[in-house]
């Protein structure tokens, strides 16, 4: 803070940015406290245990939740990665191809996955891998996955690049830089911080995705969603509580591990 | 250059321009395979004929899209009138989108800025922060939503404790709650694109503007916000779009008691309606709507940018 | 980008191993979702050597739409409830059985051994049965609950704390055995009255909600919820102090079964694991993991004895008689699904 006079900072920012959070997370440390509970039950507390977990890692459905946990994060690391890149190259060729006929089609196509219900594009998306006999399996989560991640992906991506002048690239190349040195050297820096909100965004969704995935997944074939939706008969179980803490557990490492990572490049 | 950038920076230029089919080509060829033909493939079911339970029969008909736009009474064979009740549920969805939009750009705009101010090193970390939530599968993190919100729950619990209520809020399946649901489902998708864009600006433009005497919050409003006006719409399309189509919120927190069109599609395809052509042709207006509410939208910045560049 | 493209070829590799299995020693069932216990999976892939693969559903209707978006044919056999067995053997989704073929045929208690759903059991067999009525919070109201007007005309307590299932079939059902009139009327008079009875009821209806039916009994936020058998008890268990109607109108009985889909990858498989079922101790097994009731004969004497005691499982004297939803011809569908939009518009 460097006080009143400091043009960056807005009065209340910061605690709409705190709300912000406390909205978030709210619901998450019932989820977290919920999953130490004795109880069958998601409202009644009945004392502490550690049952859930018990459950995840020896009970009978240990095996099915590995298995469903290493598809859902490889697949989403896959489709994640696959998506922004080719957000990423369609960024560029829509914000710094000039214009051109097409473009406005070329935007409708790329935010197609979110205009059509999911249901729909699931039902559709099903009738037509099997039009083409393609067999449904890992591959053809991965591939709808791909596909309804990108327009996740291009949105950040496009709207940082919409804001990043051209001067430096024409600079870099006034330079005697090629073109692609600009690219990689310039513009793709600059990009970052588009390209990695995109990426998120595409990991975040393909993480969650249920209605899609079961519909194109193959017999037998598991993500984390598709494990954990309880029967309409049954309920949910609180195990479902405890993985859903253990996931937490694993990313609130992993922005530990980044922040470390960040610090110690402020002390280069 | 501030000029363009004032614009919202959003002229395209053309360093790509020989490139750009091949730029595009990976896109093209993965959402047309993927997306558009599936697609397209609805609009062609939407125009056929019902299969009783599910499917369809090769036979051309408008009988979804006359199911749509005409009531012909309980038992089909009143004269026909004009159909409100799809209407009715499709504003209903793109009231509670629009409300849900607001809240998600109203806190998700502050907090997208507060964190492209932090140091450059800690930003990654911010952004971290608000996508961990999002590892909790949607369904879990909407029921202990729920479970906060309820007369007996936390948030009542504590608004009695410090004295700002005397009596619980009833917020469970009320429109507010559909409304609180979808925003918190889709929040980073507002506070990343804003904050991709923010982390851009150039501060030198607010420098300029205070110099001359414009008020931090003239600034905001004047220099600022066009200038990421680009993250500022994509957060909204990102937000407001799926909210439009989504189910579960309005189910859970909602009640169900009224259809949104995510659950009023979703039954045509997994209920007992089982109405593939009417599904389809729910989705087909659905989309129609939504590709011209975009291409308003990108008509309208691309004629702010000719004005402004 | 290297990495990544080593990654992207171990997932199509993975992928393609799934895709490219043996047909032979192999059974793919279609389920729902958390209603077999694993270890009886495991138990029948030790005894027969056949490995057992099991994708899940959440309602019979997204089965149905899954088959028939072209998933037949990938499946050997699923567990529909039992008016969606009347459906799929409508639509030639069922295989049928010779006489003889499933060994342990006899053992079928005698009162599901004739469903008018599948007469003779030609293409299914028992899975698990129970009913679905309405639960009452006893410290909401103390008064009589036995009678549907609890869900249909409440008295002013429980008004605007009612939990409904979000189901076509159940809540339509339960209104017709509310008016008395039959489940597929064609009678336009009873249909209109049926439409309005609805509207009028839906004013003291809290939510529509499956999915959480028991949570919003355990924690309070309904005082009744139309709810299965089974449900109820678990919120019983859990501390809430409900109590399953069995009302003198009626209320509606549903039995999943097993069933031999058509084009059956894995016919002689599929045959197995329905003998498998029908041994006592296998299907007792399930039904002590599920808390629903089995329809094979001498299962009795390996069920938890609990589970026998439930009070969700024991109709009082006065309870009317238990009916299945009934599957009605397209124009009367036509009707119901007005009725239904009607009430959610």
């Amino acid at each position: 803070m460097k006080g009143p006079f400091d043009l960056r900072s807005y009065t209340g920012f910061r605690a709409i940015t705190v709300l912000c959070l406390i909205v978030l997370y709210a619901p998450l440390i019932v989820v977290t406290v919920y999953s130490f509970n004795a109880s069958q039950s998601l409202t009644n507390w009945e004392g502490l245990s550690l049952r859930w977990y018990a459950d995840v890692f020896t009970g009978p459905e240990s095996g099915k939740f590995k298995i469903a946990a290493r598809n859902s994060f490889v697949i989403a690391l896959i489709a994640a990665s696959v998506a922004t890149a080719i957000a990423t190259l369609a960024a560029t060729g829509m914000v710094r191809g000039g214009r051109f006929r097409g473009r406005a089609l070329s935007f409708g196509l790329i935010s197609l996955p979110i205009m059509v219900p999911e249901i729909v594009l699931a039902v559709a998306t099903l009738i037509f891998f099997n039009a083409i006999g393609f067999d449904r399996g890992l591959l053809t989560i991965l591939l709808a996955h791909i596909a309804f991640c990108i327009p996740f992906a291009y949105l950040p991506i496009s709207a940082r690049m919409q804001g990043i002048e051209d001067s430096y690239e024409q600079a870099a190349m006034d330079l005697y830089a090629t073109r692609r040195q600009a690219f990689t050297r310039i513009l793709l820096p600059l990009m970052m911080p588009g390209i990695i909100s995109g990426f998120l965004l595409a990991f975040i969704v393909s993480l969650d995705d249920f209605i899609i995935t079961n519909f194109v997944k193959g017999a037998g074939v598991e993500t984390l969603p598709t494990a954990i939706f309880g029967s309409v008969k049954q309920g949910i179980k609180p195990n479902i509580m405890a993985i859903s803490t253990l996931l937490l557990a694993v990313s609130v490492v992993m922005v530990t591990l980044s922040y470390l990572v960040g610090k110690s490049d402020n002390t280069k | 250059m501030a000029a363009g950038a004032a614009s919202g920076g959003s002229a395209t230029t053309d360093t790509y321009k020989d490139t750009r089919t091949w730029l595009l080509m990976p896109a093209w060829v993965t959402l047309s395979i993927l997306v558009l033909a599936p697609v397209l493939m609805m609009l062609v079911y939407s125009f056929l004929t019902k299969e009783f339970r599910g499917g369809v029969i090769w036979d051309f008909s408008l009988d979804a899209y006359d199911q749509f736009f005409f009531d012909r009474g309980l038992f089909g064979d009143d004269p026909p009138r004009i159909e409100w009740t799809y209407v009715t549920i499709f504003w209903r969805s793109i009231w509670q989108a629009g409300v849900a939009t607001l809240f998600s750009l109203l806190i998700g705009f502050p907090t997208a800025y507060f964190i492209a101010t932090r140091p450059a090193n800690l930003r990654p970390v911010w952004v971290f922060l608000i996508t961990i939530p999002y590892w909790v599968n949607l369904l879990i993190r909407t029921v202990s939503m729920k479970f906060l919100l309820r007369d007996q729950g936390p948030l009542n619990d504590a608004l009695i404790g410090i004295g700002l209520i005397d009596s619980p809020l009833h917020i469970v399946n009320t429109n507010l709650a559909v409304q609180l649901g979808l925003f918190y489902s889709y929040l980073p998708f507002m506070v990343l694109p804003i904050y991709a864009a923010v982390e851009r600006y150039n501060f030198a433009l607010s420098e300029a503007a205070a110099d001359l005497y414009a008020s931090k919050w003239v600034t905001l409003r004047r220099v600022l916000l066009p200038s990421v006006r680009p993250g500022v719409v994509a957060g909204c399309i990102l937000v407001f779009v799926p909210s439009m189509g989504s189910f579960l919120a309005p189910d859970l927190l909602g009640g169900a008691r009224n259809f949104m069109i995510g659950s009023l599609i979703e039954e045509q395809f997994k209920g007992n309606a089982g109405n593939w052509p009417f599904g389809a042709a729910a989705s087909m207006i659905l989309l129609s709507l939504v590709l011209i509410i975009l291409m308003l939208s990108a008509r309208q910045q691309a004629r702010a940018d000719k004005g402004g560049g | 980008m290297k990495p990544l493209m080593t990654c992207s070829a171990a997932a199509l590799a993975l992928a393609l191993g799934a895709n490219a299995a043996a047909a032979e020693g192999e059974l793919v069932i279609y389920h729902w979702f958390e209603y077999i216990p694993q270890a009886l999976l495991d138990q029948f892939s030790e005894e027969t050597g056949i490995k057992v693969t099991m994708d899940t559903y959440d309602s019979n209707e997204a089965m149905l739409a899954s088959l028939k978006a072209g998933g037949i044919g990938t499946y050997d056999v699923a567990v529909p409830g039992d008016y969606m067995v009347k459906i799929m053997a409508g639509e030639g989704l069922l295989d049928t059985m010779a006489e003889g073929e499933l060994a342990n045929k006899g053992n079928i208690a005698p009162e599901w051994a004739d469903p008018g759903f599948d007469p003779g059991r030609q293409s299914s067999i028992p899975y698990q049965w129970g009913s679905t009525s309405f639960s009452v919070n006893r410290d909401v109201f103390d008064g009589d609950i036995q009678t549907t007007d609890i869900l249909f005309n409440p008295p002013a307590e429980l008004s605007g704390k009612i939990n409904m299932l979000d189901s076509q079939g159940e809540v339509l059902a339960m209104a017709a055995i509310h008016m008395g009139i039959e489940q597929c009327s064609t009678d336009r008079d009873k249909l209109k009255a049926l439409n309005a009875m609805l509207q009028d009821a839906k004013a003291h209806w809290a939510s529509f909600n499956s999915d959480t039916a028991k949570e919003v009994l355990v924690s309070g936020d309904a005082a009744v919820g139309q709810i299965y058998d089974g449900f109820s008890a678990k919120a019983r268990i859990e501390g809430a102090n409900v109590e399953y109607a069995f009302p003198v109108q009626g209320y509606i009985a549903w039995m999943d079964n097993v069933v031999l889909l058509k084009d059956a990858p894995n016919r002689d498989s599929a045959i197995k694991f329905m003998d498998f079922l029908l041994e006592p101790e296998n299907i007792a097994a399930v039904s002590n993991y599920a808390q629903y009731n089995a329809g094979v004969s001498g299962v009795a004497d390996h069920l938890d004895p609990e589970l026998a005691k439930q009070p969700e499982k024991n109709p009082h004297d006065k309870a009317g008689p238990a009916m299945f939803i009934e599957v009605c011809d397209e124009a009367t569908q036509a009707v119901y699904d007005q009725i239904w939009t009607n009430l959610k518009k």
